[in-house]
């Protein structure tokens, strides 16, 4: 009977005095963290994908109840999780225009020379380590689909022309793709601009010709034909100036030679009928 | 100074391919006719492109200054025949975008001769004058990488040289240029060596061979001039001993810390060939224009060692070998280290050191499919660095590329190749760890 009371005195005790510990450390080394924090990540997409330049949601929704972004940087999460946001925090929601990757290239396999065979690793960037890949513009699509596997959004297809299908619905603008191209030919486009120079070839006239069919030769008929600012030729490309984007018409398109400057309605590509889901590797 | 030859000095691991350099090694370096066009890029060197000093439609003879270097980090590119500039514009080149070059059309009786210019004499010039003067000739790593000479022998105030080693290994398989170079360039080197010991301040100079050459070895031996602190040591025969870190090992027993420069053990390397044209350029003020290219492999019918002019196109030194008809591949530098090339139309640059091109029958039974990794360790084993490529090589597949640099040390990889080679499961390892340096590059680059 002695020995019980000892141990459940003992224990007791020692309950008591962790209890008396665990209150002054929850007292003293508490850390008082925004309730909001937590709602507002809930309120995000979750993707993690650092598309908003943050390490993940939690990241992002701290630095809004911070202030110091705004819940419109969230690409992912597109206007209507930003003005949610925006409204659950009782702040401006910045700016909502949603972006789309684009791929700045319109040289299919269909159109575009091919000088060599390349039978190496299947990677756009290993084969762009051998001088360039294999295709007659050093600047063009491989087509070897490293887009379409670094996408966590399954917006990314290939064509059967070899080129990436990026899907206008599906798309964040995370830019993992941005990222990941060694050749650089995506770039992140508001949704709402029609007009798109899809080539990337700083080469002139009939050198660019003699390598794809749809290259942008520089002769600078859009820029001629576009309101005055919108269009620029820049080493032997046409530039879309975008703070005049404003002003962009399809009639810049309407004399291209090649058909390198389009007027695209939402999605890219819209008028190739021939998609397929690429084989997995 | 004549010392006995030891073979057995070497690093550890590394392997063993086969090296086919049979068909060359005898064959006397012989001069190259001019190509119709040729293309001199602005940019050969690892650095900045240099600046044309030339304008369309100007007259040039052979070895005038046409570029002048655009910072430190930067060369001078001088005419390889008398000519004409035709333009200035972008063209292919073997990195694979367009670069600026210097299109240049010879005169159909352009001569071989060229004009002296301001000698830098060794005896006369200081450290930094002879810097400067290899600099202004254009001279870059002829092993192949093409990094600027003046940049490695510039030393930081607060490192000691007190090694210099002439990297004779030619370790590559088919390559035999800086073979023919020491058995007919040796007047040349020694001159070179001269001038680079002045430059750093080295005490003596190793020149480091593998023993697959004892020609060359024996001539060089002979012909150390009197006074000179040289030595001639053979090295054993293994890729990639002609790796300057692996070469130190080999010599010195030194161990270049991971992340640092051989000057951080007090050694400067550089090529046997780049001794030669320091040696052969600087007394005569001259710049550098045509190199020592083997020519080889079994879709050539003319193998030989040729003295190209830079900026010959790649497709006009291929006819003048001999090209076979069903020619499917072009390599440029030796099959471990080179590149493919996917155009003919680039010209040759001073870091080419061969081309070596294969026919179908070579690259047919090439195996293509990928297994799973299975742990075998051979890759462990081959890794001279001694690093884990079985490791680095499951993290680039999960795209890991920061934990690769940050724990497994990638960024130490030279890509030499032995891991891809001993791979029993092709798995294409050398090629995910240039794709991940590739990304971590551009990632610091961007932060």
């Amino acid at each position: 009977m002695n020995e019980l009371l000892q141990g459940i005195a003992f224990l007791g005790g020692l309950s008591l005095v962790l209890a008396i510990v665990l209150v002054v450390a929850n007292r003293k080394l508490s850390v008082y963290e925004d309730p909001r924090i937590e709602q507002v990540t809930d309120l995000l997409p979750g993707a993690n994908c650092g598309a908003c330049g943050m390490p993940g949601c939690r990241a992002f929704a701290e630095q809004v109840v911070a202030g110091k972004l705004q819940p419109g940087q969230c690409p992912v999460g597109g206007p209507e999780t930003a003005i949610t946001v925006a409204d659950f925090l009782g702040i401006d929601a910045g700016s909502t225009e949603r972006y789309v990757a684009r791929l700045l290239c319109a040289g299919g396999c269909d159109v575009a020379v091919q000088i060599a065979e390349y039978d190496g690793y299947p990677s756009c960037r290993a084969a762009a380590a051998v001088t360039g890949g294999f295709k007659g513009c050093v600047f063009g699509c491989l087509g070897l689909a490293d887009c379409e596997d670094v996408c966590d959004f399954d917006a990314i297809t290939m064509m059967e022309n070899g080129l990436p299908l990026v899907d206008a619905d599906a798309c964040t603008a995370c830019g993992d793709c941005v990222r990941i191209c060694p050749k650089g030919l995506f770039e992140l486009i508001p949704i709402s601009q029609h007009l798109i120079v899809q080539c990337k070839s700083l080469l002139a006239g009939d050198e660019a010709i003699e390598l794809c069919a749809v290259a942008c030769t520089g002769c600078g008929i859009c820029a001629a034909d576009a309101p005055e600012g919108l269009i620029e030729i820049i080493n032997n490309l046409a530039v879309i100036d975008p703070d005049k984007r404003q002003l962009e018409t399809e009639i810049a398109t309407y004399r291209c030679p090649t058909g390198a400057i389009t007027w695209i309605d939402k999605q890219q590509f819209a008028d190739v009928t021939t998609r397929t889901q690429t084989v997995a590797r | 100074m004549e010392a006995t030859p030891t073979v057995r000095k070497t690093f550890a691991h590394g392997i063993h391919p086969p090296d086919f350099k049979e068909e060359t090694r005898s064959k006397p370096i012989r001069r190259f006719p001019f190509a119709p066009v040729m293309i001199v890029p602005l940019s050969q060197h690892i650095g900045k492109p240099a600046k044309p000093v030339v304008a369309e439609g100007q007259e040039v003879e052979r070895g005038q200054l046409i570029a002048e270097p655009d910072g430190f980090v930067s060369v001078a590119m001088h005419a390889p025949a008398s000519g004409i500039i035709r333009k200035i514009g972008l063209a292919p080149h073997q990195s694979g975008r367009m670069v600026e070059s210097i299109f240049l059309q010879p005169f159909p009786a352009s001569g071989q001769q060229v004009d002296p210019g301001t000698p830098c004499e060794v005896e006369t010039a200081s450290p930094k004058e002879i810097i400067t003067a290899i600099q202004h000739a254009g001279i870059v790593g002829l092993g192949g990488a093409a990094f600027p000479t003046h940049v490695k022998l510039s030393i930081p105030e607060d490192k000691r040289i007190d090694t210099l080693i002439i990297n004779g290994v030619e370790c590559e398989p088919y390559l035999t240029t800086d073979h023919r170079v020491m058995l007919e360039q040796t007047g040349d080197i020694f001159t070179g060596i001269r001038y680079v010991l002045k430059a750093t301040g080295a005490k003596r100079a190793i020149i480091g061979i593998e023993a697959n050459k004892p020609d060359a070895a024996l001539k060089l031996r002979r012909s150390i001039p009197e006074e000179m602190p040289v030595n001639v040591e053979l090295v054993k025969v293994k890729y990639p001993q002609g790796a300057e870190k692996m070469l130190i090992t080999a010599l010195l027993g030194r161990e270049v810390p991971s992340g640092g420069l051989p000057a951080d053990v007090h050694v400067v390397v550089i090529n046997v060939a780049t001794a030669a044209e320091i040696g052969r350029l600087l007394p005569r003020g001259r710049g550098i224009i045509e190199r020592v290219i083997t020519i080889t492999g079994p879709a050539i019918s003319k193998k030989g060692n040729y003295l190209i002019p830079i900026g010959t196109p790649l497709r006009y030194a291929l006819d003048q070998a001999g090209l076979h008809e069903d020619v499917s591949e072009v390599v440029l530098g030796g099959p471990m280290m080179g590149q493919a090339v996917s155009s003919l139309d680039i010209p040759i640059t001073k870091g080419t050191s061969g081309i070596v091109a294969f026919t179908s029958a070579e690259t047919n039974h090439r195996p293509e499919k990928i297994y799973p990794c299975i742990h075998c360790a051979y890759c462990v084993d081959a890794c001279p660095l001694f690093l884990n490529p079985s490791r680095l090589g499951i993290l680039a597949k999960q795209g890991e590329y920061e934990r690769m640099a940050a724990e497994y040390h990638l960024m130490d990889c030279f890509e030499c190749g032995s891991c891809s080679w001993v791979c029993p499961s092709n798995i294409p390892l050398v090629q995910y760890f240039r794709i991940a340096k590739g990304i971590i590059r551009e990632k610091k680059a961007q932060s």
